[in-house]
């Protein structure tokens, strides 16, 4: 009778701490799958401010007629197609290279920001684009970290991800204009 | 904004750490946010209205040696009930790899989470082998805030992506106003060295092989030597020429430290390596007081390679006493740098450092989720719920 209960009890063990296992790791997916898309969540509404933030300063008058008019024409863009990742990307990254050309120059970011008007404008601008760039790089944290654990040969065995889709990375120039880095 | 901060290390203990943690919340108090610090502490001490007990640390064995931290299920059921009461919009943790509050934090907590590494360290071996719980804690961190470059370095090696570099904050009002120590400024230059006394690579060598040339010149000159270490060996071992020049002070209070600045025409940073970034520069920049500094990768940063102070060559006296006596002969330099070096100092004041981590926490918080207190799916987790008096 002996003869068969070992193994059978070894086998039991052995399944138990691999089915804890299993369920553990899928707890774990499930918590970065969650980071991943409140992290998305963060920087599609950072990237809708730093534009809102272009337009305002288009708007405002306290930029010459022709940045103005460049700005608001790129700022619109970057809100027109938010259900498109890839077309999104590119009029980001157009908005930024017109960011970066409208106040390129500390000089003229600081003679803005001392006049009346300036000073709130420049100050919500800044804070959006330095915003905006973070909580893309934290997104793009949580995504290489969510791909690690379901590249790992169980999860994709054992369908741990469920139907939660791939996480994809967002790919886009989002630097902060050489006049608003230290703002 | 609501914040909860976690110090990982005793509240009444003197630390790098507590320091910043102390200075990041008065910020934030000052900017008008509500903050609540998670710190272990007696229970006798008397805390700041905005700090919470975790309770006495128990001194425990890691890592080669001893570690005062708060582990084990009563201080995982104090810090969830601290997150569950506080409804903090981010938790921000620090030191999240040292086994403490802050890991049990990580672990406890779900929503916006923020977390700052202050120190490199080697990674342990009980580290890789429990690679797989630390995970567990560490990956659900939404935002990392590295102090220094060796920090961030740290946080891409242990827990892989990438961190926010966000450096340590001066408090310049604390060095703006303050008056010269009894009988100075004096005539003749004054020099200013801060520093270990004993310890190579602060370059107190350097600075004092540079002496005989600059007093050569400048008989009347005089070098302010102040920092813990051995004042008597240093006394004793000053070559002859030069020993009327130099006044070895020893370990001075914070409040003698800005009156130092203000008694003297410079401030030397001959350190040879091993500096992460250079507060005391900063300190010294605040308090209107001109730098010269090794040319080494830290300093040279600090002061934009030479506008905010004067630069000489790492290692070399000779260079060192040119660059001195160049900055002493030339007053309206000196005033310059003086300007140049408030108005940097003032780009890394407290209130600056405090704006860019507040960014940071808008940035992960933008959905509007609050943090909560959360143990589903963690076995260990539940042993620890059934170990609590709920």
């Amino acid at each position: 009778m002996s003869g068969w209960l070992v193994p059978a009890v070894v086998i039991a063990v052995i399944v138990i701490v691999f089915v804890i296992y299993l369920s553990m790791t899928a707890g774990r997916l499930d918590r970065l799958h969650h980071r991943v898309e409140a992290g998305f969540s963060s920087m599609d509404i950072q990237f809708l401010r730093r534009s809102g933030c272009a337009l305002e300063a288009a708007e405002s008058g306290v930029l010459d007629p022709a940045t103005s008019l460049v700005l608001m024409e790129a700022a619109h863009n970057a809100r027109a197609v938010p259900g498109d990742p890839i077309e999104r990307a590119q009029m980001e990254s157009d908005l930024t290279r017109v960011l970066a050309a409208a106040f390129g120059s500390t000089e003229d970011v600081n003679e803005i920001a001392e006049s009346d008007d300036g000073s709130a404008l420049i100050g919500d601008l800044s804070g959006s684009v330095h915003r905006a760039a973070m909580s893309r790089r934290f997104y793009n944290d949580a995504v290489r970290a969510c791909r690690a654990v379901r590249r790992q040969r169980l999860v994709r065995w054992f369908r741990l991800a469920g139907s939660a889709p791939y996480p994809q990375s967002a790919e886009l120039d989002d630097s902060v204009p050489a006049g608003l880095v230290d703002r | 904004m609501r914040v909860g901060i976690v110090c990982p290390y005793d509240w009444t203990a003197p630390g790098g750490v507590q320091v910043h943690v102390r200075d990041l919340a008065q910020a934030l108090l000052e900017m008008g946010h509500e903050v609540s610090v998670l710190a272990p502490s007696d229970e006798e001490t008397e805390l700041e209205p905005y700090v919470v007990s975790a309770g006495r640390p128990v001194p425990v064995p890691y890592n080669g040696s001893v570690a005062r931290v708060n582990i084990g299920p009563v201080s995982a059921t104090r810090v969830r009930r601290w997150i569950r009461d506080g409804d903090f919009d981010v938790v921000h943790v620090h030191e999240p790899t040292s086994p403490s509050l802050s890991m049990l934090a990580c672990w406890v907590a779900r929503g916006p989470l923020v977390a700052t590494c202050h120190s490199s360290v080697a990674k342990s071996r009980a580290m890789s082998a429990a690679y797989f719980i630390l995970q567990t804690a560490v990956e659900k961190i939404d935002a990392r805030i590295a102090v220094s470059e060796k920090a961030r370095q740290t946080v891409v090696e242990h827990l892989g992506g990438d961190a926010v570099l966000i450096p340590n904050g001066v408090t310049c009002k604390h060095f703006a106003s303050g008056s010269p120590l009894p009988g100075y400024p004096r005539e003749g230059g004054t020099m200013l060295f801060l520093g270990r006394i004993d310890e190579d690579r602060k370059g107190l060598d350097v600075l004092l092989g540079a002496m005989p040339e600059i007093v050569a010149q400048r008989p009347d000159v005089q070098l302010l030597v102040a920092g813990p270490g051995d004042v008597e060996y240093v006394r004793r071992h000053l070559a002859p020429t030069i020993r009327d020049n130099v006044v070895v002070l020893g370990l001075i209070s914070d409040a003698d430290k800005v009156s130092a600045f203000k008694s003297v025409d410079m401030y030397v940073a001959p350190n040879t390596g091993g500096e992460s970034f250079g507060i005391v520069l900063l300190e010294s920049m605040a308090a209107g007081c001109p730098v010269l500094a090794s040319d080494i990768d830290a300093f040279a940063r600090v002061l934009e390679d030479g506008t905010c102070g004067a630069l000489f060559r790492n290692g070399d006296s000779s260079d060192l006493a040119r660059q001195a006596l160049s900055l002493l002969a030339d007053k309206p330099r000196r005033e310059l740098l003086s300007d140049e070096g408030a108005r940097r100092a003032e780009m890394f004041d407290w209130s600056t450092v405090a704006r860019d981590v507040v960014r940071v926490y808008e940035s992960v918080t933008a959905g509007g989720e609050k943090v909560q207190a959360d143990l589903s799916g963690q076995t260990l987790g539940r042993l620890s719920r059934m170990g609590s008096d709920e």
